[in-house]
């Protein structure tokens, strides 16, 4: 659909992507001019290689945890637990790899298929999800309250699984889920491309979308018309939670080991901020999930910008910040209206 | 009853002379005069959007006049904030208790001006004032307790407590008594009587004609802005007052009977027959009962009790007795979706905060209720989408340029079609409309109307909530009036008449 070049842009819905588009391609000639070879791309063993393919791979985990964000987003909510989640998956799955004896977990034999060991960890972080939808959907619990319970506990439990030390693991297939490649990309690019995929066409081919749009944008005229929001929200809480432990399986690959302290730590705060400056209000109503993609893109292309640029450590977060600030400034009707000199405009 | 006001005091307390206000796009008041004397209780009535509340936020100082001038024995006021107006001795209880429930008693009667000493607040001071204040309504309560605990009614005094100052010579009530019971409401009289006697001048805001005629001396009547009367209570008469009210004097009601068809008469049960229906606090009991291809309409004023009994037939609210037959079976509606599962349709009092999903499209709009009764794994086919969309849009006669533009960039009344279109899309039995022509132009309006009239010759049984009488008189076979939140009588047929209705509210007979 094409829309007509008459209309007000901010009545459309199209160019809001612009804005974080804009601002990844900036990003990207920045480290083009400064960084020598930085959109070179090489193949070697079959595999590319290369600064772009790098930030494609790392910034995986965040839009598969963005993706989820933005469905609970879509619904007015907001799940603080994806770190903890994250946290949590990578501690089954470890365990049930290595089954360290000091582990709950060690007694459970799957019979060495991997496949079910992705499977089990996933749908415990499904259930957590589950929790968090149950509070919020039935409970009637503030979502940034009932999803802040299991980011505190959440940690907690991961610890219990794995005694509080790093599980380290040596399983090929395992491994491969962060390392390998396949048709010369990143194995992560290709799951949250799968991910993504697939949670699109569940939304818009399906009557989800709509549903989520229609809870967020107004509760109550979704109750008088009979959209089942219980049980929406906590099948969306679920979806999420199920992505976040999928994205800490990968965290956990990369670096073959499960370190509940550190996987997924902050995540939460990084994918917000990809779900709002892809475009999605956090008053919920319409998403955009390209927009989150894109969003999660920006803001790992901003981490790996930074640290390549030898920037201190210290700084990333400021900069972050003022990036973050920037996308949504542009974004917001009113601010635009407020630089053209026409303090009354934003109202529509 | 109490003495009436004195006849030797020629001055008001309070005088509001000439007051006028706009809004962008409204007249909110328009020459507005209104006086208290000392010791009576003027009742501020009128319809939704009569101007009550613009005129009492003119008094407070919340909005300022754009005309007019305000005395308050007989010097000028200038009250630039509610803070202001308390300081002037005018103090106000809203009709929202805006107390803390977890504070004490104590502490929400002197929030905003705790008694200090040495800059630290005055525990003793306080509990002993907080004392003095409540007796002063006749109560007597342990003013440590938290405010929570006490009954509704008691908080009411609380807050009425609070807004008497020391120096109060105005009370403004704004609808005290809609979430009290009957002994409740009592008690809150005994106190208004009281302070009547200490000489304050009461204004008392209500949608109840029989409360009006217990406590208040004179009625000033506001309609659109505009003051339409001003009476002693003893000289004006219900019929006169509710006729007043909306706007249809008494000798200007068409005598003839209406036209329209009576009831279809069938053996088989009623669709809906709603018998007894009862929630505490809120409404009943009242009896409703519709047949396919009837209109039957709900009468009666603001807060009679007419959004709540809709509410009960869609599940919306569970009552606490009573039942639901559909068919002539039992039928539990637990929730709108069991509603909706029955053939039930609802189109809410305030379309912007119940029907609209405003960012979402026209298109969206239309087909969300019919999709939820499918289920989000049964999703329409993008074809189907689209031809139920041009569908409606072309039977109702919407005026959209493109149905996937945001349905909040239409007019109100192409708003009010698109929830309308929402609910036809699922073939409803029944089609439950609370003010349907409420706020959206005049050709809008009718084209609303045919369309109720066009659906129930087409089967489908309508229950019509309207605050214009000569429309539920114009379409409904039925009438079933309502008063002060439970039913009060039922015409039809060739009864039914704008007069008989508004004597049935009046309660000039029947009851």
């Amino acid at each position: 659909m094409t829309p007509p070049s008459g209309t007000p842009a901010s009545d459309a819905h199209w160019p809001r992507i612009v804005w974080p588009l804009a601002a990844l391609a900036l990003l990207l000639i920045f480290n083009g001019i400064f960084t020598p070879g930085f959109f070179a791309v090489e193949v070697r063993d079959g595999r590319l290689y290369g600064s772009l393919i790098d930030i494609l791979d790392r910034a995986a985990p965040l839009m598969l945890v963005s993706i989820g964000m933005t469905l609970v987003i879509a619904t007015a909510g907001v799940d603080l637990s994806v770190g903890a989640v994250m946290a949590i998956a990578a501690a089954v799955a470890a365990c049930l790899v290595a089954r360290p004896d000091y582990s709950p977990l060690a007694g459970i034999d799957l019979g060495g298929s991997f496949v079910l060991v992705v499977l089990v960890a996933l749908g415990v972080a499904a259930l957590a999800g589950a929790c968090n939808g149950a509070l919020v959907g039935m409970g009637g619990i503030q979502p940034i309250v009932a999803t802040l319970v299991l980011m505190v506990a959440g940690r907690g439990i991961a610890q219990l699984l794995t005694d509080g030390q790093i599980v380290t693991f040596n399983d090929p297939a395992f491994a491969r889920l962060g390392n390998g490649a396949l048709l010369g990309w990143p194995v992560p690019v290709w799951i949250a491309l799968a991910a993504a995929a697939l949670v699109a066409m569940l939304v818009r081919i399906t009557a989800l979308g709509l549903f989520l749009e229609a809870i967020g944008g107004n509760p109550v005229a979704s109750h008088l018309s009979g959209v089942p929001a219980a049980r929406l929200v906590i099948l969306v809480y679920a979806a999420c939670g199920a992505l976040a432990g999928l994205a800490g399986l990968l965290v956990a690959a990369d670096i073959q080991a499960c370190d509940v302290n550190n996987a997924g730590l902050f995540i939460e705060l990084d994918a917000i901020l990809a779900v709002v400056i892809g475009g999605t209000a956090l008053t919920g109503g319409r998403c955009s999930l390209l927009g989150s993609i894109v969003g999660a893109l920006l803001i790992q292309c901003l981490t790996t910008t930074i640290l390549g640029r030898g920037v201190p450590v210290e700084w990333t977060l400021v900069i972050k910040a003022a990036v973050v600030i920037s996308v949504c400034l542009l974004q917001s009707p009113r601010f635009r209206a407020m630089a053209r000199g026409n303090p009354a405009g934003g109202a529509a | 009853m109490p003495a009436p006001t004195e006849m030797n005091t020629p001055a008001p307390l309070l005088t509001m002379e000439g007051i006028g206000k706009s809004f962008p796009g409204v007249d909110a008041l328009v020459d507005v005069d209104f006086d208290v004397r000392r010791g009576e209780v003027h009742a501020l009535v009128g319809e939704n959007g009569a101007g009550k509340s613009t005129l009492i936020r003119v008094l407070t100082g919340v909005h300022r006049p754009d005309r007019g001038r305000i005395l308050l024995d007989g010097a000028p006021l200038e009250t630039r904030s509610p803070a202001a107006a308390a300081a002037r001795g005018i103090s106000t209880v809203y009709q929202e208790i805006d107390l803390i429930p977890d504070l004490s008693v104590a502490e929400n009667i002197f929030l905003s001006r705790l008694p200090t000493r040495f800059g630290l607040i005055d525990w003793r001071r306080m509990r002993r004032r907080a004392g003095e204040a409540l007796r002063r309504l006749e109560l007597t309560l342990d003013v440590t307790r938290p405010l929570g605990s006490c009954s509704i009614a008691v908080q009411q005094m609380i807050a009425i407590a609070r807004a008497l100052d020391v120096r109060a010579r105005i009370l403004v009530l704004d609808e005290p008594t809609s979430s009290l019971d009957e002994r409740e409401t009592k008690q809150l009289f005994a106190v208004m009587r009281r302070l009547r006697g200490e000489g304050l001048g009461i204004i008392f805001i209500t949608h109840f004609i029989d409360q009006v005629y217990e406590i208040a001396d004179r009625i000033t009547i506001l309609r659109n802005g505009r003051r339409v009367g001003t009476h002693r209570a003893e000289e004006l008469t219900r019929l006169q007052l509710v006729s007043t009210m909306i706007g249809r004097p008494v000798d200007e009601l068409s005598p003839a009977a209406k036209t329209a068809s009576a009831a279809p008469m069938t053996d088989a049960p009623p669709l809906v027959e709603a018998s007894g229906l009862r929630r505490r606090r809120v409404v009943g009991p009242v009896d409703v009962r519709l047949h396919r291809g009837e209109t039957v309409g709900l009468a009666g004023l603001l807060g009679s009790g007419r959004t709540e009994t809709a509410r009960m037939l869609f599940g919306l609210d569970r009552p606490d007795s009573g039942e639901i037959r559909i068919n002539g079976a039992p039928a539990n509606l637990t929730s709108p979706r069991r509603a909706i599962a029955l053939g039930f349709g609802f189109l809410p009092e305030d379309r912007r905060t119940q029907g609209l999903i405003a960012d979402l499209s026209l298109r969206e709009n239309i087909i969300l209720a019919l999709q939820a009764k499918r289920g989000w794994l049964r999703p329409l086919s993008r074809h189907r989408r689209n031809s139920i969309t041009r569908q409606f849009i072309k039977a109702l006669g919407i005026v959209a340029a493109d149905a996937s533009r945001p349905v909040r960039l239409l007019s109100g009344g192409n708003q009010q079609k698109a929830i309308l279109a929402r609910w036809l899309a699922t073939e409803p039995a029944l089609l439950i409309l609370d003010e349907p022509t409420r706020g959206i132009d005049i050709g809008a309006k009718g084209e609303v109307r045919r369309l109720i009239a066009s659906l129930r010759r087409r089967g489908v049984a309508i229950l019509l909530i309207s605050s214009e009488i000569d429309e539920l008189v114009h379409q409904c076979q039925r009438l079933v009036v309502l008063r002060d939140r439970r039913t009060v009588g039922e015409l039809s047929g060739e009864r039914i008449s704008e007069a008989a209705v508004m004597r049935i509210i009046a309660a000039e007979h029947g009851s």
